[in-house]
């Protein structure tokens, strides 16, 4: 594989763990872009061995850190439930001993200030690198190793084709893309994963291709 | 022109061919890789260096406690007895070691690290390269080239074995950690790239077979004492090859053992905190006390 110089010598983090800290500042930061960058209330469910050891790995402070916007490396991390407490933002933590899909798995269930509510659930899969498994109670997947977009849209014939057009008229390639839906017809979510970097306008784009289209959010590469 | 070597050996021939040095080769090939500029890249690794910095003075300093309170402290103890005088195994030497437990303890204290190659031996290479570059009057520029010298080793280790104790057990995170700082003090301190290769294939050979046994699972302990250990294993064995000492076994067998010996380390003996020292009566104690009964 060719992994860079910042792969061996990097990321710069704060410990202690690579998974039990900064995958998790990572699963937080993703939640909070997914909803929009508006949390005003969010509740962890652990799973797990995040429910079993959270407590020694600052697990709840590198997730709640995340979902506050902060980077893995943000020597502020080890503050955040004072800082949340202090910015008003209502959390809590709450230990499930439920048999989760991978042994690091938080449930991330999100209200923005206007009572919109995003539930994401997602792993820890080792070195810091994270997959998000599931979104509104839709199963998904995606790593946020790439730029990626996640448009939320009715399952309609075109949509498909409509994102894909645009796509290629920024000139970005496409690497992965996955479409998920609960039943034919029905709200579904589109996962791009792209070689290139996504500017800004093209998530206003995409927005204005159809009335299919209900939610846009762009998850820079991590 | 593409840069691209999978092996030490492959390595070497270029750094013959061209008659360069590792570190040359490896920052042209991450140009080539990330179509960055060679400023951009070099001074990425400038901030990592003073994350790197900055977590040693933070634990020689400061009071450090871990999240869990298992660990902290040690660091700045061991500063203040080998500046106090006379040690059995030499200042030098533990002025090293305590540099690398210091960054270690503040990676149990949720600071600031550099993941080198992972967080559990992140001390090992700060410990050991920057002390060493202190004493021998060497640059920052000399430090940040020595760590390309060491980032060109953990590739190879991490594409042909693992650095992750996951999977190899220690041998595979603070063994790769000190070939890295041993295979860059090497080459900072004028030693040729077959030398960086030896320094580095005897830093592996001597903990081979390591097993990674996190008491309550958690990255402080036996991990802290380990990266001291794995300090003094790479000055070492800097040592050994800047005297002429060759590695019997070449590079990449090394590393191809080490992986087949990690492979045959039972699941228990590989970071899931349930063999080992962390089952030990003391280390049972000291995970129900952390997390209560689990
Ligand atoms: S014992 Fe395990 S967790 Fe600790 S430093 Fe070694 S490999 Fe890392």
């Amino acid at each position: 594989m060719d992994y860079s110089v910042f792969d061996i010598i990097g990321p710069r983090m704060v410990g202690p763990s690579s998974s039990h800290t900064a995958g998790a500042a990572r699963l937080g930061k993703v939640a909070r872009r997914i909803s929009g960058n508006d949390v005003a209330q969010v509740t962890f469910t652990l799973y797990g061995s995040f429910a079993k050891t959270y407590k020694g790995h600052g697990t709840d402070r590198a997730l709640l850190a995340g979902i506050m916007g902060m980077e893995p490396d943000d020597p502020n991390l080890s503050s955040s439930l004072e800082l949340a407490r202090s910015a008003g933002l209502v959390y809590e933590f709450v230990i499930s001993d439920a048999e989760p899909p991978h042994p690091n798995t938080v449930k991330m269930m999100i209200t923005g200030s206007g009572g919109k509510k995003t539930e994401v659930v997602g792993s820890s899969i080792g070195g810091g690198n994270i997959k998000v498994v599931q979104l509104n109670g839709l199963a998904i997947e995606f790593t946020g190793e790439y730029p990626t977009l996640v448009i939320r849209h009715l399952d309609r014939p075109g949509v498909i084709g409509d994102v894909t057009g645009l796509m290629g008229q920024f000139n970005i390639n496409i690497a992965f893309m996955r479409v998920f839906r609960h039943s034919k017809g029905q709200d579904a979510f589109m996962i791009l994963e792209t070689d290139n970097v996504i500017p800004k306008k093209v998530v206003s784009q995409v927005r204005a291709l159809s009335d299919e289209i209900k939610d846009v959010y762009l998850i820079e590469a991590m | 022109m593409s840069i691209s070597f999978t092996s030490g050996s492959e390595l070497l021939s270029m750094c013959s061919k061209s008659n360069v040095k590792i570190f040359e080769i490896m920052l042209a090939r991450e140009v080539y890789l990330s179509q960055k500029s060679k400023d951009s890249i070099i001074s990425e690794m400038q901030e990592n260096l003073s994350v790197m910095k900055r977590a040693i003075e933070r634990g020689l300093t400061e009071d450090i406690r871990s999240v869990s309170g298992l660990t902290g402290g040690d660091a700045k103890k061991l500063r203040y007895y080998h500046e106090k005088g006379q040690t059995v195994a030499g200042q030098e030497l533990n002025k090293a070691v305590a540099a690398a437990m210091a960054v270690l303890e503040v990676n149990g204290a949720m600071g600031q690290i550099v993941a080198a190659p992972t967080a559990g031996s992140s001390g090992i290479l700060p410990g050991a390269i920057i002390t060493t570059a202190e004493r021998f009057g060497k640059t920052d520029e000399d430090v940040i080239n020595a760590l390309f010298t060491a980032s060109a080793v953990g590739y190879l280790i991490t594409n042909n074995a693992t650095v992750a104790g996951a999977e190899g057990g220690c041998q595979a995170e603070t063994g790769a950690a000190a070939a890295m700082a041993a295979s860059a003090i090497v080459e900072m301190l004028g030693g040729t790239p077959a030398q960086a290769l030896d320094a580095a294939a005897i830093s592996i050979k001597n903990i081979l077979g390591l097993v990674c046994d996190p008491i309550a699972g958690l990255v402080e302990a036996p991990c802290i004492k380990r990266n001291a250990i794995g300090t003094t294993n790479a000055l070492i064995s800097a040592d050994l090859a800047l005297a002429g000492i060759t590695s019997i076994i070449p590079f990449d067998e090394v590393v191809e053992a080490m992986l087949k010996v990690g492979k045959s380390l039972p699941c228990e003996l590989r970071e899931t905190g349930t063999g080992g020292l962390a089952e030990t009566p003391t280390g049972r104690q000291i995970r129900e006390r952390i997390f209560g009964d689990i």
